[in-house]
């Protein structure tokens, strides 16, 4: 059976241009970066080479980039860096309610060491609420992270109003820009943050690489000590092949952003236009606002678990936000911060789209889906309403 | 994740459905926690004749369901009473650890139900 993917925001597949880039790192060009010899060399300038694209993709300097393994351990570097850095001047810290997991676990465990922090309210679309962020600031908060765009709900966030806030009081701010960078123009001068987190697997690049954008001058302590790789900020023998099919994949991600945000935005409009027809099926997060390749909906009277589980039997897959399909069986506080009830967010459904994807695709995914809300909805007992069980529609 | 056995009744579901003259109605779970399952009988000389569901939750809690109404039908009530959800979940071929509490409700729907049954048939 075809497979027709939709969990972009999960991960993508690996962009054939990569893994050719990748390949002579993999094999004969095994060096090590610090070695002196003309092998060590080569791979040297293969991770600079890579640098300056991952750079160039948000006009960010080369020097400012830090490779990381990953868009969580950039989010890890970024707030306990400042933190530990800045814990002299003051230890509050300010976050939203829809962070990744990566952000929102790493503050929780600033707090057990000491620290306090805020978690900024958000709008029915997930929008920070920008008054709250400036009464929460205190002359003891020194760090600012914010999400650029919500993998869950696609709304992308007001990051320039947040840092114009920040930058007033001198408040070093980051930005969690995994789910948009290279998926959305993204210039980091233009926005102004301090930090932002990337992820390679987002726009085609493999897994196990990731990066930091650290402005010029901002302190940071590093996660990780050892040798002087990365400039000593993150100590540890570079993943070569993985840096480079990162910047392959950065490269050709900047070159080729416009013609996918066209092609993935139709797609996206497509199923948002056929699917808010469907009777109690509801979009979650901002209608125009968002991610270019995200569509996400909330299904009344059925589970989210369920509806996965039955487009897989067509070869669809999707993303869901349901407690059932997490494995620690909680709602997604996401979809709780957007005042999402607990039982509607049992029927959180999420396509993100890709460059893999044609029309076909999505015409097979609009046959398929309302089949599958009837189906599942015929075996609930609430398919006539919510009852007394739950106040309906309201919610969102 | 799941086995054969559980992914074959959540595609196909047995006994989906209401009973519009149900001798007993037995609900348990609710929404909020994301499973909910509602089991309907009908009973005659302490048998279960004929008996439906109808269930919201995620893959598992379907498959329960369609299970332990394969599992009750033809049963005497102080049989059907006895399944215990080891017996649901055996019958399964097994349900992973975290869905063993809050999906596998239909023992306890079903002895809802046939404790219904017997609440009305006393004071008939």
């Amino acid at each position: 059976m075809k497979t027709r993917y939709f969990d972009h925001v999960a991960t993508n597949p690996l962009l054939p241009a990569a893994l050719d880039a990748m390949m002579p790192y993999l094999k004969e060009e095994f060096g090590n970066p610090l070695s002196v010899y003309d092998l060590g060399l080569r791979a040297k300038n293969a991770i600079e080479d890579a640098r300056d694209m991952v750079a160039s993709l948000i006009n960010a300097k080369s020097a400012e980039i830090i490779f990381t393994a990953s868009g969580a351990e950039a989010n890890n570097m970024a707030i306990k860096g400042v933190a530990t850095a800045k814990q002299g001047e003051g230890k509050h810290i300010i976050i939203s309610k829809v962070e990744h997991h990566s952000v929102l676990n790493t503050a929780r465990s600033l707090e057990k060491a000491g620290f306090a922090v805020t978690y900024l309210p958000v709008d029915k679309y997930g929008f920070f609420d920008l008054d709250a962020l400036k009464k929460s600031i205190s002359k003891e908060t020194i760090l600012i992270s914010l999400i650029h765009a919500s993998s869950e709900i696609g709304t992308i966030e007001p990051i320039k109003e947040a840092v114009a806030i920040a930058k007033e009081r001198n408040i070093t701010i980051h930005t969690d820009a995994v789910a948009s960078t290279g998926n959305i123009p993204i210039d980091v001068k233009d926005l102004g943050v301090d930090m932002l987190s990337m992820s390679a697997h987002q726009f085609y690049g493999p897994k196990g690489a990731g990066a930091l954008y650290l402005r010029q001058g901002q302190r940071l302590v590093p996660l990780i000590y050892g040798g002087i790789q990365e400039n000593g900020r993150r100590a540890g023998t570079e993943n070569v092949p993985a840096i480079v099919g990162m910047g392959k994949a950065a490269e050709v991600a900047k070159a080729e952003l416009q013609q996918r945000n066209a092609h993935t935005g139709r797609l996206r409009d497509r199923i948002i236009n056929a699917l808010k027809d469907v009777e109690k099926v509801h979009l979650t997060g901002h209608p125009t606002q968002r991610l270019l390749h995200h569509a996400s909906f909330v299904v009344e009277y059925i589970e989210g678990e369920g509806m996965l589980l039955m487009l897989q039997a067509k070869g669809i897959y999707a993303a869901s936000g349901s407690a059932c399909t997490s494995k620690a069986l909680k709602a997604s506080p996401t979809l709780t911060a957007i005042n999402v009830s607990p039982t509607m967010a049992h029927g959180s459904i999420v396509f993100s789209l890709g460059i893999d994807n044609a029309d076909e695709d999505i015409e097979l995914l609009l046959e398929e889906f309302p089949q599958i809300i009837k189906r599942l909805r015929d075996i609930s007992p609430f398919r006539k309403g919510w009852g007394e069980e739950e106040g309906g529609s309201k919610h969102v | 994740m799941y086995s054969a056995k559980l992914m074959e009744h959540f595609t196909n579901p047995r006994n989906v459905g209401e009973i519009a003259d149900a001798d007993g109605i037995g609900m348990e779970g609710n929404p909020t926690c994301g499973d909910a399952m509602k089991i309907f009988i009908k009973v005659e000389n302490d048998v279960i004749r004929d008996v439906k569901f109808q269930t919201f939750g995620c893959g598992a809690a379907i498959a329960v369901s369609s299970m332990i109404t394969e599992m009750a039908k033809g049963k005497t009530l102080e049989e059907a009473y006895a399944i215990t959800k080891q017996d649901v979940a055996d019958a399964l071929d097994g349900l992973p650890p975290q869905k063993m509490h809050c999906s596998n409700l239909g023992a306890d729907a079903l002895r809802k139900a046939i404790e219904d049954y017997q609440s009305k048939h006393k004071q008939n």
